[in-house]
């Protein structure tokens, strides 16, 4: 699904963010990604998303070696990936319905199946109130779930998401983290950047713990996927 | 694919708001300016025929017998170029007379002298001093006055003003062509975090840039029907209000189909501009993304 070997990373002629980066994220796995702020989390995730391209190391995902798959291919492959970002980039001329349908849109998906299938969801998040609203007139929070709907409508093999639960009560966390574990039921491969140690003790999966741009893995609670 | 315009919010953005007010603009300046050059272009045309395709042959009262205006005709007639000659009545000579000297003085014994029309073969430019000189040897005191005098110069100045007119339309298409590319440029400065969104959506660029493409060409061609409705009515008008001028040496000023072909040319070519504009901006901001 992902591996990483020996991935380094630096911005410009900086340090080097991440080194020796080398894991293997099984198909259907759930993981846990913390380290305390400013150790890496964001950029070990736009590397998965493809967003950046390492600057040593290699980068497989979904049996494509990144460095030597071309360009044209790329949108393919991004296609199969939800991302949550941590400054959720909702767009906001758009209503929040329409910020979800975004990925359909771009997916082609035909537009009378889209509106339905994107209002039950919203609705499934909390938001059947506020549909048409704009993202600057939601709350912080509401604005994280609309994120995480964009994130998932498409039923992505593999969901990234940056600190999902940062902005909502702990209700609420608790049941975007069912959303996540459904969809991780029905095959979706995830990775979850969180600093709430409640949640990663509360659902026990295995952990990614980046200290120092180093990565080192811990085994969850429950029988995890296979980790290297 | 038109269901899909809506994808970037373009309709509240405020950068683009001015662009079909620039492209209108320029629209109408650039129609204007390459109507007026047609026009320039069409008038010297037929002053330049009108020269080229005439000669008056003069001969001297005291010259003038009906032999030595025979003897003229005839050379005339089988001289190169020449395809018509014609020895004007002396009543239609008095005739031409009377504007500018009254009939009082005309149609006394005034002296006025023979006159031969020459009509030439179209292009063909007859050196009029060298067939007065041979003219001249059957008929002394003969001239002859080809136009160009006083026409030659107003010739000149009807070919500058009309490459002052396309330089200037020239000008104005670069001025619309900068305007445009920075009006896209800006509003793609203010869509990059869209453009970066939908990019790792995973929407091929051609669909990202045809988006914006498509924005574009709907802003331009708001602006640059208006421009040309605009700059049509101004030339109609003028149309209308210069029917009455019947002056010998100018075109009627009426609206050709190179006109209006001109009003079509310059706002297709504004959107195009714009199109154009946008996609190879959107398709290099891509291309730096990985
Ligand atoms: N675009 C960039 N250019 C230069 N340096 C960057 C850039 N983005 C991040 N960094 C640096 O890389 C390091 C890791 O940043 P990153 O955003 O990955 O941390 P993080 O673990 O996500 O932190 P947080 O928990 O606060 O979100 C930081 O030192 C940061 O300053
Ligand atoms: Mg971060």
């Amino acid at each position: 699904m992902l591996r990483f070997e020996n991935v380094g990373m630096r911005y410009g002629i900086g340090p080097e963010v991440l080194r020796d980066i080398s894991f293997t994220l099984a198909p259907g796995s759930f993981h846990f990604l913390t380290g305390s702020s400013g150790a890496g989390k964001t950029t070990l995730l736009k590397l998965m998303y493809l967003a950046l391209r390492p600057t040593r190391g290699l980068v497989h995902l979904f049996d494509n070696d990144i460095s030597v798959t071309p360009r044209s291919e790329l949108p393919a492959l991004r296609r199969r990936i939800g991302v949550v970002f941590q400054d959720f980039r909702l767009i906001d001329h758009l209503t929040a319905v329409e910020n979800v349908a975004l990925p359909l849109r771009v997916n082609g998906v035909r537009h009378g199946e889209i509106d339905t299938h994107v209002r039950e969801l919203l609705s499934w998040v909390g938001l059947g109130e506020r549909l048409d609203a704009r993202p600057s007139t939601l709350s912080g929070g509401q604005q994280q779930r609309v994120a995480i709907a964009r994130a998932v409508i498409n039923r992505p093999r593999l969901l990234l998401a940056d600190e999902p639960t940062g902005n909502v009560d702990d209700h609420i966390a608790v049941r975007l983290m069912h959303l996540f574990e459904e969809l991780n039921k029905a095959g979706t491969t995830i990775v979850i950047a969180t600093h709430n140690n409640v949640l990663i003790e509360e659902f026990g999966h295995p952990v990614l713990q980046l200290d120092d741009g180093e990565l080192t893995v811990r085994r969850g609670r429950q029988p995890a996927a296979e980790v290297v | 694919m038109l269901g899909r315009r809506t994808d970037l919010p373009f309709e509240r953005d405020q950068s683009t708001r001015f662009l079909p007010w620039i492209v209108a603009l320029m629209v109408f300046l650039g129609g204007l300016m390459f109507a007026a050059a047609l026009i320039v272009a069409d008038t010297v045309d037929s002053w330049d025929s009108t020269l080229t395709g005439r000669m008056t042959v003069q001969i001297p009262q005291a010259a003038a017998t009906e032999a030595s205006i025979a003897t003229l005709t005839g050379k005339l007639e089988v001289t190169p170029g020449v395809t018509g000659v014609r020895p004007v009545p002396e009543a239609e000579a008095r005739a031409l007379l009377i504007p500018w000297l009254g009939e009082a003085v005309v149609n006394t014994d005034l002296p006025v002298p023979a006159l031969i029309d020459v009509e030439l073969a179209a292009g063909v430019r007859t050196d009029a001093a060298s067939l007065a000189a041979s003219l001249s040897q059957l008929v002394p005191g003969v001239t002859v006055d080809n136009h160009r005098a006083w026409l030659g110069a107003l010739i000149n100045l009807g070919r500058t003003a009309e490459i002052l007119a396309f330089v200037i339309l020239a000008m104005i298409a670069a001025a619309a062509v900068l305007a445009v590319i920075f009006t896209t440029r800006s509003g793609l400065a203010v869509h990059a975090a869209i453009i970066e969104l939908l990019h790792q959506m995973g929407a091929q660029d051609r669909y990202i840039a045809s988006q914006f493409q498509f924005q574009a060409m709907m802003l331009a061609l708001r602006g640059g029907i208006a421009g040309a409705a605009a700059a049509a009515v101004v030339l109609i008008v003028f149309a209308w209000v210069g029917r009455g001028i019947d002056a010998a040496f100018l075109p009627p000023l009426t609206l050709s189909l190179g006109d209006w072909t001109a009003l079509l040319i310059v706002p297709a070519a504004a959107v195009a501009i714009a199109m154009l504009t946008a996609r190879l901006t959107v398709l290099r901001a891509l291309a730096r993304m990985p």
